[in-house]
């Protein structure tokens, strides 16, 4: 038994390790208890290396419509399975270590294993059944291995896996997980992806832009369920209009598998069944939160539809027992999960950290065009009893969005007509990804119309939509 | 031009009021000086006199509403020749920017103008920026709130919207409570919801709180929770003092009617020493405020009047040169008036110390709550025969308990002892009161 530590925590994804860096910076003795690969699915699986896939697939869509920007390339450009996902497995083992340098840096001790919490203040560690994967994750070296450890404070932080449905089970060679789909050994011509949240819409528009024959079907009636009605709308006419099939209000009853192709029997919502045969499936109908052999049924910590329930400190309902990130709850975001965590701790410091606020986390996902939000949707305002003042801005009336060749998508902003309040903001188009903090910010500092009225947005950038889209809304645009 | 009438603020201190009825109808012509509508604060009720002739164009504020913000829109009059529908339907030009000054007087005296002007735009914090955020500061522009008086939670007690709503819910802009105390956890009351589920609904009767009770119950808190009360308690012996009421009394003039001119109570006697007693001992005759100590020259002495649905403290000013028949009729006055809910603002606020009287209860002894800015109060307990020993033997003798609470701020143990022995010393030798 080792000298005990004021915080162990479980998990280092993004929420699990900058909880460690930021508990060290308080003077907490700390350690990060990790079974696989450390900077999490985020970093590994998720986040980074999809963003390094779509970037790869971005620069094949301009390089295959040079004519559009007066270049010509001499030659045929086409994508290269391996190169790609090596790349992309380049840029996570580059962040890989950076995350155990950052640990080092801090002084937090990294625990290697699988922890279990064996009592209140106290983690039993046994050897991890994971391999380390080489050669881009290796085991950290300096880490501590199995074993005994107490904490007086212990935070779950151990994320969430990809939900299964019954019957459509992954088997890691037709039907995918987002594990798969990262590291294809090769395009498959066809491909169906089930779910278009986030994770669904990103691979089905990377593997569109691969040349891959893919359909995408969500049993809602709206692509990006969480997404405003309208944003969602206009980016599922441009993902149409780049060759995506789509189908909504259609679920998967049924899928048979042949030696290199699935058939999926699909129902829509009117009861008419057909069938669509494609060489790989993608499941991306969600994630769970990681709550098993944690030892929580025991502690008899209390947890609801598969997540740890917390306050808004990440305390859980047993002292001394804390929880953050994906297995505490959605939205499952790592940005969600870092800020939840630096609350945690801080409050275990005894600061005052506010209290998460999860109207005001952002949501982005990376496809083609791409979704950025934040707030309430129109719908979810209007249900929650606001007066709207909605503004829209399309991009065919910016300057740059024309200049850059990307004249399609929206920036809709709705407002409290009572009293100017910023209710939300949503995007769709090119680079709205980077765009959404200016709303972020501005609803954090509870700024109203007037304010982001008198900011003054460079021309000529993208961000010119941002002012109007708050000009429209007050029947002041300029440029529609 | 159209004119808007605000809530008054009937007092230095008035934060909201209820607006109880209108006096006029839309449409109703109105002169100068005709009382509008009656406002009721938490313990008096008032008229708004129209300021201008018009014709009242539109009511913002119904009838019967309460916690009416000071400054807000309560309705619009038209002027002499302008259209009266116009004027209503265009609503009335920013207050800040037209607002006339409306005159607010008390319903049943000669007018003391208290005059409520328009909120400015940046209200001053002690001169120094107050911090909010934009949408803090809409929110409570529109509902009349101050924002100085509001304390912030956000980032380096920013005020942000959700202070503003709790002010707006929790009862106006609330005084700021010192930087450590914003600090401290707040301890967690039970809500309401909570408390009423230990009970059966069947089993009691709700009385919501009328502006009264709302404002007992938030001054009284902030007094007992924030003023350092201590304690001092003194037996005297009140059988000269019975004596010389009963000789007082019986020497009054009568009228035609055979009503005696005075009739003097034990109260007066104890309001009349405790402000001879505060001259004698100038140092506890104090105020305490965050910079400085008020040393007042008189003794204003505050006299609690229980009425029905709460209480009132009436003060009875430089008692120290009132004769006690002037300071009866003076008090028999301030009750009647009371349970009328009459009273003046400026005759129940500020004083020095109060009298708190419960022997007519048979009550033997008790404390009493500091009601701020009085830096004391008197807790007076009945006058009953007891077995005393006097010089040597035991006697029986009438003796009043007197429990003085003091501010430890202004007045220390010492110099509380000294007042209650200065009154002690009055009271049973009250012939001391007349020179």
């Amino acid at each position: 038994m080792t000298t005990p530590y004021d915080i162990l925590i479980i998990g280092s994804g993004p929420g699990g390790y900058v909880t460690a860096i930021r508990a060290a910076q308080l003077g907490f003795k700390t350690a990060v208890v990790e079974r696989e690969h450390l900077g999490g699915i985020c970093l590994n699986w998720g986040c980074i290396p999809t963003k390094a896939l779509l970037r790869s697939a971005e620069i094949l869509h301009y390089a295959q419509h040079p004519d559009a920007y007066g270049l010509k390339i001499e030659g045929k450009v086409s994508p290269d399975a391996t190169a790609i996902v090596k790349r992309s497995r380049g840029v996570s083992q580059q962040l890989n270590g950076g995350v155990g340098f950052l640990l080092k840096k801090n002084k937090v001790d990294v625990i290697w294993g699988e922890a279990t919490i064996s009592k209140v203040g106290e983690v039993t560690v046994a050897a991890t059944k994971k391999a380390p994967m080489l050669p881009q994750n290796p085991i950290p070296k300096g880490v501590l291995g199995a074993g005994v450890y107490s904490a007086k404070h212990i935070i779950v932080a151990t994320g969430a896996r990809p939900r299964v449905l019954p019957g459509i089970e992954p088997d890691g060679k037709l039907i995918w997980t987002y594990f798969e789909a990262m590291v294809p050994p090769a395009f498959p011509k066809s491909m169906v992806v089930m779910g278009s949240g986030a994770i669904g819409i990103e691979f089905a528009s990377f593997y569109k832009a691969m040349g891959v024959d893919v359909t995408v079907i969500e049993v809602l009636p709206q692509i990006m369920p969480v997404e405003d009605a309208e944003i969602a709308g206009v980016a599922r006419k441009r993902f149409e209009k780049l060759g995506l099939k789509i189908m909504t209000s259609t679920k998967v009853t049924k899928v048979e598998k042949s030696a290199n192709e699935v058939t999926c029997h699909i129902e829509d919502d009117k009861g008419v069944k057909q069938t669509i045969k494609a060489e790989r499936l993608i499941s991306a109908v969600g994630v769970v939160g990681n709550i098993e052999n944690l030892g929580l049924e025991k502690l008899g910590v209390k947890t609801d539809r598969g997540c740890i329930v917390i306050d808004g400190f990440g305390r859980t309902n047993v002292p001394g027992v804390y929880a953050i990130g994906d297995v505490a709850g959605p939205p499952m975001l790592a940005h969600k999960a870092e800020h939840e965590g630096v609350i945690c701790v801080e409050a275990i410091k005894g600061l005052h950290p506010h209290p998460m606020d999860k109207l005001m986390i952002p949501g982005c996902t990376y496809c083609h065009p791409q979704v950025a939000s934040v707030g309430l949707t129109e719908a979810k305002a209007k249900e929650a009893g606001y007066t709207l003042k909605v503004g829209r801005f399309p991009f065919i009336g910016n300057g740059k969005a024309i200049a850059l060749g990307e004249p399609d998508g929206l920036v809709k902003t709705i407002f409290d007509a009572k009293t100017g309040k910023l209710l939300g903001a949503h995007m769709v188009g090119a680079e709205v990804t980077e765009l959404i903090q200016g709303f972020v910010i501005a609803m954090n500092l509870e700024t109203t119309e007037e304010d982001l009225m008198y900011s003054v947005f460079p021309h000529p950038t993208l961000s010119e939509m941002m002012h109007e889209s708050v000009l429209d809304a007050y029947g002041k645009v300029i440029h529609t | 031009m159209p004119i808007n009438i605000l809530m008054p603020a009937l007092s230095p201190t008035m934060e909201k009021g209820n607006l109880a009825r209108w006096l006029k109808k839309v449409g109703d012509k109105v002169k100068a000086g005709d009382a509008l509508a009656e406002i009721e604060t938490d313990k008096a009720t008032m008229e708004v006199e129209s300021v201008d002739d018009g014709v009242l164009a539109k009511i913002v504020v119904a009838d019967g509403t309460a916690d009416v913000p000071v400054n807000q829109l309560i309705g619009v009059i038209a002027s002499e020749g302008e259209d009266a529908k116009a004027v209503a339907a265009g609503g009335a030009p920013a207050p800040a920017a037209a607002a006339a000054p409306v005159v607010a007087t008390p319903a049943s005296a000669a007018p003391a103008p208290v005059v409520a002007a328009p909120v400015p735009a940046a209200p001053a914090h002690n001169g120094a920026r107050v911090f909010a955020s934009p949408l803090a500061r809409r929110i409570a522009r529109d509902s009349g709130l101050d924002l100085a008086k509001i304390s912030g939670t956000g980032p380096h007690g920013r005020i942000v919207e959700k202070d503003v709503k709790a002010a707006i819910s929790g009862g106006g802009a609330k005084a700021a409570p010192t930087p450590a105390a914003a600090r401290a956890p707040a301890a967690p009351s039970m809500s309401e919801d909570m408390t009423k589920k230990l009970f059966d609904p069947a089993l009691y009767e709700e009385i919501p709180h009328d502006s009264m009770r709302k404002t007992i119950a938030r001054r009284l808190t902030e007094a007992a929770s924030t003023i350092p009360h201590f304690y001092l308690t003194v037996d005297c012996d009140i059988d000269v003092l019975l004596a010389a009421r009963e000789a007082i009394n019986a020497a009054a003039p009568k009228n035609k009617d055979k009503q005696p001119a005075y009739k003097v109570s034990v109260n007066d006697f104890v309001v009349k020493a405790l402000a001879v007693a505060l001259q004698r001992v100038p140092d506890a005759n104090v105020t305490w405020t965050e910079g400085s100590i008020l040393k007042h020259k008189h003794s204003d002495v505050a006299v609690a009047v229980s009425i029905p649905g709460g209480l009132i403290t009436p003060i009875i000013r430089k008692a120290e040169t009132k004769g006690l028949a002037a300071i009866a009729n003076e008090m028999k006055d301030f009750a009647t008036r009371a349970k009328e809910r009459k009273l003046k603002p400026e005759e129940y606020q500020g004083g020095a110390s109060a009298v708190s009287n419960l022997g007519m209860f048979g009550m033997k002894n008790f404390t009493a709550v500091i009601n701020p800015p009085q830096s004391s109060i008197l807790a007076v307990g009945a006058g009953e025969q007891r077995v005393v020993v006097k010089k040597g033997a035991p006697a029986v003798a009438t003796i009043m308990t007197a429990t003085l609470s003091c501010d430890h701020r202004p007045i220390d143990g010492a110099l509380g002892a000294q007042l209650l022995s200065a009154f002690k010393q009055l009271i049973e030798n009250p012939m001391g009161m007349l020179v």
